[in-house]
């Protein structure tokens, strides 16, 4: 039985009050209630305060760059894909430095999860404006305020028919834990926006904004309802709904590979009498 | 009769099907005993422009390129203008009857009379291999091959009705001699022989984003990936290449991604995450003409200070520059050896030249060939497990993740030894003297620089990678002319030990550095790394090969 010991605690370098300890909290109990053992796991990571998160617990980590998490973690599920494999990093890093690698993560529908701690802000560079920043948010870095448009990363990624898009809140732990469950279990890419405060660096969007705004998603909602869902993810405001916003069937990268039919490559070797054949064709 | 050499070139637009006859005529030359050496050119275009595809042909092992043409294969009016000034006095253009050229060495070919145009290819190189006296089988049979038995019939047709038609001319031509029983030899370009190289050394994962000239490796591996169990992701950027290429080498597979010069670029912070996370990942870096976009097709020696400096921080590496192709294939394999023992990032720098150049080479015994498995075995590793334990050759544990119950931890920033990051200054140094050991082991497998010719010269010849032959054939001309000459040719530029060469710089009347660059890039290193100063290069940045009449004539100068 895997227990939340196993899982581990750790002292951390956040602020206190920080979002990200509700979030590896959450996170943590998913897979205890999940039954995943810390070794079946691997966490890949970028950098920025939230991708610190895998430093905080037991399992396998790759913590690589700022902005590179997914093609870290889609080579690692290509090679093995009986990894259950998280990328967990910041909104700076998954949809401002890393962009690109989010939406070919979608075309792809690598069957990875990706745990995005969304708080409008950079904490670790000390408060610029995030792609996710409201138009309007003043910094030290943006004293006239954010002349961007926001960025809606559940928006994006239902408009590409991504395999599961949903938007978490730190303060509801019992629904978080539930959403990052059914995102593990979901056979292709997840999305999990996850919305947190940054006590340092956000005086706008605090726990209590977020609290008052975030309503879940009523039980009979059909998140395989496409039309639906693009107005559920662009609904921001004064009601943020929050739960798994959408969802279908799409084949996964992985199932593409008609070699990886025949178990994974790491450890296999190679074939010699085949490579003598391969050099025959070049006689 | 005299050892003898044939230069062909065949020249036209892209599109008119030279690259397919070409390597069809020189698997044939191959097939019938020939020695073969391939050089190709070609503009930045799909259709049109003006390509050409040079095949060298001897009786015994061709080493390099040269100039000057003796049979030239015109598929259009354009090629007869660009290179009727290289023929040779008794060579000859074989161009399409109906352009009614004269001339003593115009051959008019009424191609119309063997079949449609898109045939005239085929019928163009029957002329040409009934000339130089290849057997009518052996060409059918590599056209079969090469163009498949749909498309068989309607060429073979057109085969015989060209050899036939040479039957009746009077060309004066003196055939090359029959070989009769040839060994089985492979015919292969620079960047099959990487990718085959790779393929069996076990490497699994391949991440590309298409640069020329290095997206020729990632489609031999993308050829046999079902074949070899291999996994080839062509990537939304070289970023996510070169990190795909991270997390399946993290997760177990040997790992490669072939790029360019600016792809490359696009890599550098992440070759220093290798470093730092002590991933193997074999990168292959096709050189071509820069800055920037440059000479896209063309070919130059322009990055080894660029590959041997991309990745911020200290961390060590190994370059290999391959010369021929059995050293694009060998040393392929020995990046990837290195790669997985010591655990980093190491190179192999090629270029367009020796990319595309075909080549005759002996038939490699794949029984005799070891290849790696990744990581160590969990029950041997010492508890606790610690992905970068402090050792004395610097070599932590690998451990692959999923496989045992223990953790990997691999991380960029500073970490301690269970790999998680840390800010404890004391760890810090223990840290980069633990990964800067590993050098050591590396330093213990460098591949001394080849010296070949006179031990006292008169003139040395300093050379790395694509240029081997071309500097060899020059030597050798220079020696048959009564000069002491030698030459010093690197295949592996970092690291390197002054003590293997220093005496032989030393021990030259005049030392020479041969390289496809400006800048004298090699001859700078040496400089840097021995104090020796070599004064006289040979640059050539024009985007064309260095072939030995260019060194030769240079000489002069």
């Amino acid at each position: 039985m895997v227990t939340l010991k196993d899982y581990g605690e750790y002292e951390t370098a956040w602020c206190p009050g920080c979002g990200n300890f509700a979030l590896l909290r959450a996170v943590k109990l998913a897979l205890v209630k999940r039954g995943l053992e810390p070794h079946q796991v691997l966490f890949v990571a970028g950098i920025g305060q939230a991708a610190k998160t895998p430093h905080y617990l037991n399992a396998n980590v790759f913590n690589g760059l700022h902005g590179r998490s997914i093609p870290v973690a889609t080579g690692a599920k290509l090679t093995n894909p009986n990894l259950v494999v998280i990328a967990e990093t910041g909104d700076g890093c998954m949809y401002g430095e890393g962009g690109n690698h989010f939406l070919a993560a979608i075309r792809r529908n690598i069957d990875i999860t990706l745990i995005v701690h969304n708080n409008q802000v950079y904490g670790l560079t000390k408060g610029q404006a995030s792609p996710t920043s409201d138009k309007g948010f003043v910094t030290k870095a943006q004293p006239e305020g954010v002349a961007e448009a926001p960025f809606n990363p559940v928006a994006v990624a239902v408009a590409m028919d991504a395999g599961f898009v949903a938007r978490g809140f730190v303060g509801m732990e019992e629904h978080l834990i539930n959403v990052v469950i059914q995102a593990i279990d979901h056979r292709g890419l997840s999305l999990i926006d996850v919305l947190q405060p940054c006590v340092s660096f956000n005086r706008i969007n605090t726990f209590r904004w977020y609290r008052d705004r975030c309503k879940p998603l009523p039980s009979s909602y059909d998140p395989y309802d496409r039309e639906t869902a693009m107005r559920m993810a662009e609904q921001w405001g004064n009601e943020i709904p929050v739960g798994v916003i959408y969802r279908n069937k799409r084949v996964e990268f992985e199932r593409h590979f008609s070699i990886l039919t025949g178990g994974p490559v790491v450890g296999k070797g190679v074939d010699r009498s085949r490579f003598k054949k391969v050099m025959e064709a070049y006689e | 009769m005299k050892s003898r050499f044939v230069n062909i070139l065949i020249g036209g637009e892209a599109g008119q099907g030279l690259q397919t006859i070409g390597y069809i005529f020189a698997k044939s030359l191959v097939r019938s005993g020939f020695s073969v050496h391939v050089t190709q050119t070609y503009e930045s275009r799909v259709r049109g422009g003006h390509n050409t595809f040079a095949i060298r042909v001897g009786m015994e092992k061709v080493l390099a390129p040269q100039d000057g043409i003796d049979l030239l294969i015109a598929l259009n009016e354009e090629t007869v203008e660009l290179h009727q000034e290289e023929l040779s006095p008794a060579g000859f253009i074989i161009g399409n009857a109906d352009l009614k050229r004269n001339g003593k060495n115009w051959m008019g070919v009424p191609f119309k009379e063997f079949g449609k145009e898109i045939y005239w290819n085929t019928a163009s190189m029957g002329v040409v291999a009934s000339l130089l006296g290849l057997d009518k089988g052996i060409v059918a049979k590599t056209v079969r091959d090469g163009l498949g038995e749909e498309r068989f019939e309607e060429n073979f047709k057109v085969l015989e009705a060209s050899y036939g038609w040479i039957e009746g001319q009077a060309y004066k031509w003196e055939k090359l001699p029959p070989i009769s029983n040839p060994p089985q030899r492979l015919l292969m370009n620079g960047h099959e022989a990487v990718a085959l190289g790779a393929i069996s050394a076990g490497l699994k994962f391949c991440a590309f984003y298409p640069m020329s000239p290095s997206t020729s490796v990632a489609q031999t591996l993308i050829g046999w990936a079902k074949d070899m169990d291999l996994i080839v992701v062509q990537a939304e950027d070289e970023i996510a290449a070169i990190n795909l290429a991270v997390g399946a080498s993290y997760a177990g597979a040997p790992s490669m991604v072939p790029t360019s010069g600016g792809g490359f670029a696009l890599m550098a912070e992440t070759v220093s995450l290798t470093g730092v996370s002590e991933t193997p990942v074999v990168i292959v870096v096709g050189q071509r003409p820069g800055p920037a976009t440059g000479l896209a097709t063309r070919t130059e020696q322009g990055e080894l200070w660029f590959v041997l400096h991309a990745g911020h921080g200290e961390f060590q590496r190994a370059i290999f520059t391959p010369g021929t192709i059995e050293e694009c294939f060998h040393l392929t394999r020995k990046a990837f050896e290195l790669a997985e023992k010591y655990q980093g990032p190491m190179f192999i720098l090629t270029d367009h030249f020796l990319a595309d150049s075909y080549r005759d080479l002996a038939a490699i015994d794949v029984e005799q060939l070891s290849f790696i498995y990744p990581g160590m075995n969990p029950h041997s590793v010492e508890a606790p497990y610690l992905r970068y334990r402090i050792t004395e050759s610097g070599v932590s544990p690998r451990l692959l993740p999923g496989l045992s119950k223990h953790l990997v931890v691999a991380d960029s920033h500073e970490h301690t030894e269970n790999g998680h990051l840390t800010e404890n200054l004391s760890v810090r140094p223990k840290m980069v003297d633990k990964r800067l050991r590993k050098g050591n082991g590396i330093l213990s497998e460098v591949i001394p620089p080849e010296y070949k010719g006179d031990e006292k010269p008169e003139i040395l010849f300093v050379s790395w990678g694509s240029s081997k032959g071309s500097v060899d054939e020059a030597a050798f001309q220079m020696s048959s002319q009564g000069v002491k000459a030698a030459t010093l040719h690197f295949s592996q530029v970092w690291p390197i030990i002054p003590d293997q060469f220093l005496h032989h710089l030393e021990g030259a009347e005049q030392v020479m550095c041969v390289e496809s660059n400006a800048t004298g890039q090699l001859a700078q290193l040496i400089r840097r790394e021995t104090g020796f100063f070599i004064e006289k290069r040979i640059s050539r940045y024009d985007g064309l090969t260095m072939t030995p009449r260019y060194i030769l004539r240079n000489m002069k100068q």
